[in-house]
């Protein structure tokens, strides 16, 4: 019987290889690929609960929904301010991001 | 069992195309491996009856996610494509990160009680969901048409450059 | 009239906003702005001392308006602070008023003689208008802290005219010494005044009197320590021993301004603050001690030095000392009435005296009275104005300063002060020597020098004729006018001529007279033989004790090092610490910036490392965690 937890397992899962896409690729495209799988998962989970715990209303579809939209969003946003960066340094890689420090 | 079945090869696609994004050297590879995974989500999705979501997930990250992150990668292509997505430094450290963040949320599911609810799910999501989107949460919605406007201006705005007109 | 009476400082103050800012460039209206401000005074004061004396106001019940100037009511435990700005008129202020602006007019007028053709001709009437408001205002203070203001002020007038010229640096080293010295009395003041107030709530002058007549609530102890803290004021300001340094070298000013200075605002301020504050000095007999042999020891000891001195206006300056000494003195053994007297005769004839000096350099441009000589002929009027102001401050009868001089004599002796009246006898003795050493010396005789000397200017000499007349009358004129009754502390207190002293200090006062006639015109000594061989005292007298050569001493040696080890303290240990704290926080700094790496992953690493910690201390029940 698949029931709740091991929804959330798989989500977990899938969130733990985006994070570890995210925060080990020197590539920025790839890095935004690791948060797309991150956001992934917690859709997931918010559609596993919403089956699981109150079935009869969709607030967690809802939810997901706005998860979608803003993912959409910050992927043109990332994209973008990799493209302008890249203009400027020709590179993508994060390292060479490193402007905040001192 | 069934289910069971069609979770297990689900779970297994999506994981298993979720590594191999993470793992290719190859970044156009990484790209196409995600438009798995993405559809391995939206089958997830269909298994937990979100019909509706499922079609979303096919939509935007499919069609429209996955063709920008492929769009990205050709805009900022240099050197050799074979070896356009390595690791950097961190590969041990967030290796052993992610890993650990994985057992600790393991065990907390396994260690949490859910008060599981014996309701079916209803026939029609798109229609409630539509409902919902359209009373309680309708400033929500708008405010996320907006932002979407807004993402769309900016993107354009970023990636385009502003000329120096002083 | 009398309700006027604020107006007699404003005049001056007008006068001297007036010239500073609007007509410094034209010389004749800044010059008609100043007199007509001082006449304005004068007329002012003038009326405001008939009606105080035809309405009968005396000391016990004074004419007194006042505004509130500062009020800061008291908060909890917290005393609060209320300050007057009012006029307090009685007959000691109104006396006051008048000879100060009566004198000040004098001046001005002869100074637009003396100072024709200076560079600096408006702004010196500017700054005596200033120095005019700023004397008043000290006179019609109604409390102590309107008085310190003025008193302040005067301070800062006399360093503004004694560096008048202040392109020459022995005039600017005056001016410095003049303040700096002024500083010390006025610091012991201040610290005089805010311990009163702490002590009895008030600056007012008349509710302090009462204060202290019921029976002060405090220890006579603290009261001698605020008189003998207040005293110092005028130790500086009336150039008692040991502050009187500055006053020699204020000779550097023009020479009005050493005669306003002596005359009529700055010393005679000290003066006046123990005369109007003579309640509280005389709550404590520690003080008047101290107070009477100040003044008796400041009177002997600069005759001595005025016996050989040989500038003109250096005499007359140490002559102004020891009259001082006087008025203290008086003061201290108890009698405001003679000390007041004195400080107005003495106002006149010194007044003039200066004039005469300022006539006299003015017309030969020198002041060694050894390179005079034969001026009598010369300049006439100059010479008998200066001779009757010299016979005046002798204490020849019935030139004004017999009567103040002798008063002063009396009450000493019958306060029984017999050690101190002696000395006092034979200053005068003292003064009637040097005096005529310098008339003789100067006036009379053969010329010694090649110089052209010719009679000032009416403007000048007219200023000298009407203060000859008051040296000649205003000592007898008072006695008559009864100034016993007008100006006293306590109980009217009219001195009879006591027949011994006035004979006593008449013949000694005519045998120096006598002796320098012989000395120095008859020539029946030779002076020179005599300073040989006195060489050591000579040399004593003429070095002022060494007094300038100690305050260097000290100042090189005590108080440079005193700045030296402040020095060091500052540098080394103030800003060791201060630099310390600095020095650690901005290391600390650098290695803290180490990890601030700027790379976007690891911050990422960091959260979620972060995160995982949080997770595992809230799921372990040993560190407090609720899962199980």
């Amino acid at each position: 019987m698949i029931t709740l937890e091991h929804y959330l397992l798989l989500a977990a899962a899938l969130f733990s290889i985006g994070l570890f896409g995210a925060v080990a690729k020197k590539n920025a495209v790839a890095v935004l690929m690791g948060i797309e799988l991150m956001l992934n998962s917690v859709n997931i989970n918010l559609v596993a609960f919403n089956r699981f715990l109150m079935p009869s209303q969709l607030v967690g579809h809802v939810f997901a929904v706005f998860v979608i939209v803003v993912a959409a969003a910050e992927v043109a946003i990332g994209l973008a301010i990799v493209i302008s960066i890249y203009r400027d340094k020709f590179s993508t890689e994060v390292d060479n991001l490193d402007w905040l420090k001192w | 069992m069934s289910q069971a079945i069609v979770f297990g090869v689900l779970a297994a696609i999506v994981l298993g195309f979720g590594l191999a994004m993470v793992l290719s050297k190859n970044l156009v590879h990484s790209a196409i491996y995600m438009a798995v995974t993405f559809i391995g989500v939206a089958g997830i999705y269909l298994n937990l009856s979100a019909g509706f979501l499922a079609a979303m997930q096919i939509l935007v990250y499919v069609g429209a996610i996955s063709v920008l992150m492929v769009f990205g990668v050709m805009l900022t292509r240099r050197g050799d494509i074979a070896a356009s997505n390595i690791f950097n430094r961190y590969k041990l450290t967030g290796g052993l990160m992610a890993l650990a963040l994985f057992v600790i949320l393991g065990r907390l599911i396994f260690t949490s009680s859910w008060n599981l609810s014996s309701f079916a799910v209803p026939e029609d999501t798109v229609s409630l969901i539509a409902d919902l989107m359209m009373t309680d949460f309708v400033i929500p919605f708008e405010t996320a048409a907006l932002l979407l406007l807004v993402a769309l201006v900016g993107a354009i705005m970023v990636a385009k450059g502003v000329k120096n007109t002083r | 009239m009398i309700e006027n009476a604020w107006l007699i400082p404003l005049f001056p103050l007008i006068a001297y906003v007036l010239i500073i800012f609007l007509t410094k460039k034209s010389k004749g209206i800044s010059v008609g702005i100043a007199l007509a401000a001082m006449i304005a005074s004068l007329i002012v004061s003038i009326g405001v001392l008939v009606e105080t004396l035809q309405k009968g106001i005396t000391m016990e019940a004074p004419y007194q308006v006042a505004v509130k100037w500062l009020n800061l009511s008291p908060v909890e435990n917290i005393t609060g602070l209320q300050i007057d700005m009012g006029i307090l008129i009685d007959p000691l202020s109104a006396v006051m008023m008048f000879v100060v602006t009566s004198i000040a007019t004098l001046v001005i007028i002869y100074s637009i003689g003396y100072m024709h053709g200076d560079p600096g001709f408006s702004r010196y009437f500017a700054y005596m208008s200033f120095f005019a408001f700023s004397m008043l205002l000290l006179v019609i203070a109604n409390n102590f802290f309107e008085m310190f203001i003025g008193w302040e002020l005067v301070g800062l007038c006399s360093y503004l005219l004694i560096g008048f010229w202040f392109e020459k640096p022995s005039a600017a080293a005056a001016a410095n010494k003049a303040f700096i010295t002024n500083r010390w009395g006025d610091f012991g003041f201040m610290l005089g005044i805010i311990l009163l107030f702490i002590n009895f709530g008030t600056f007012n002058f008349t509710e302090l009197s009462q204060i202290v007549q019921q029976g002060a609530g405090i220890s006579a102890a603290t009261l001698t320590l605020i008189t003998l803290l207040i005293f110092a004021g005028p130790l500086a300001k009336s150039a008692q021993f040991p502050l009187h340094v500055w006053l020699p070298d204020a000779m550097e000013g023009p020479t009005p301004v050493s005669s306003i200075l002596h005359a009529a605002t700055m010393v005679a301020a000290g003066v006046y603050l123990l005369a109007r504050g003579f309640v509280l000095f005389q709550g404590s007999p520690e003080t008047m001690l101290v107070i009477a042999y100040i003044g008796g020891i400041t009177a002997f000891f600069a005759a001595t030095i005025a016996l050989v001195q040989r500038d003109i206006k250096r005499i007359l300056a140490f002559s102004t000392l020891s009259q001082l000494g006087y008025m203290v003195m008086a003061i201290g053994v108890g009698s405001i009435t003679a000390g007041m007297f004195h400080l107005t005769t003495h106002a006149f004839f010194k007044c003039m005296l200066f004039l005469g000096a300022g006539s006299v350099i003015h017309a030969i441009h020198d002041q060694d009275i050894f390179n005079m000589g034969g001026l009598s002929k010369k300049m006439p009027i100059t010479t008998w104005t200066f001779v009757i102001g010299a016979l005046s401050l002798a204490g020849i009868f019935p030139l004004a300063g017999f009567w103040s001089k002798d008063e002063i004599l009396l009450v000493t002796h019958e306060a029984g002060f017999t050690g101190l009246y002696w000395l006092a006898t034979l200053v005068a003795g003292m003064t009637a020597f040097y005096m005529f050493r310098l008339i003789f010396v100067a006036f009379f005789g053969e010329k010694r020098s090649d110089h052209h000397a010719h009679e000032s200017s009416p403007v000048m000499t007219g200023p000298l004729i009407v203060l000859a007349v008051f040296a000649v009358f205003a000592g007898w004129a008072m006695v008559k006018m009864g100034y016993g009754q007008m100006v006293y502390f306590g109980h009217p207190h009219q001195a009879e001529i006591n027949m011994g002293i006035a004979l006593i200090s008449s013949a000694i006062a005519l045998f120096g007279i006598v002796l320098a006639w012989l000395i120095y015109y008859k020539k029946v000594i030779d002076t020179d033989v005599w300073a040989q061989k006195l060489r050591p005292i000579y040399a004593l007298l003429w070095n002022k004790y060494y007094i300038d050569e100690i305050y260097q001493w000290l100042f090189d040696h005590v108080m440079l090092g005193l700045g030296w080890l402040f020095n060091q303290n500052d540098r080394k240990v103030v800003d060791g610490v201060a630099d310390g704290f600095g020095d650690t926080i901005r290391h600390t700094g650098g290695l803290l910036r180490f990890i601030q790496t700027g790379s976007l992953q690891n911050y990422a690493l960091v959260i979620f490392g972060a995160v995982i910690i949080i997770v595992l201390l809230m799921a372990t029940p040993v560190l407090g965690g609720v899962i199980k």
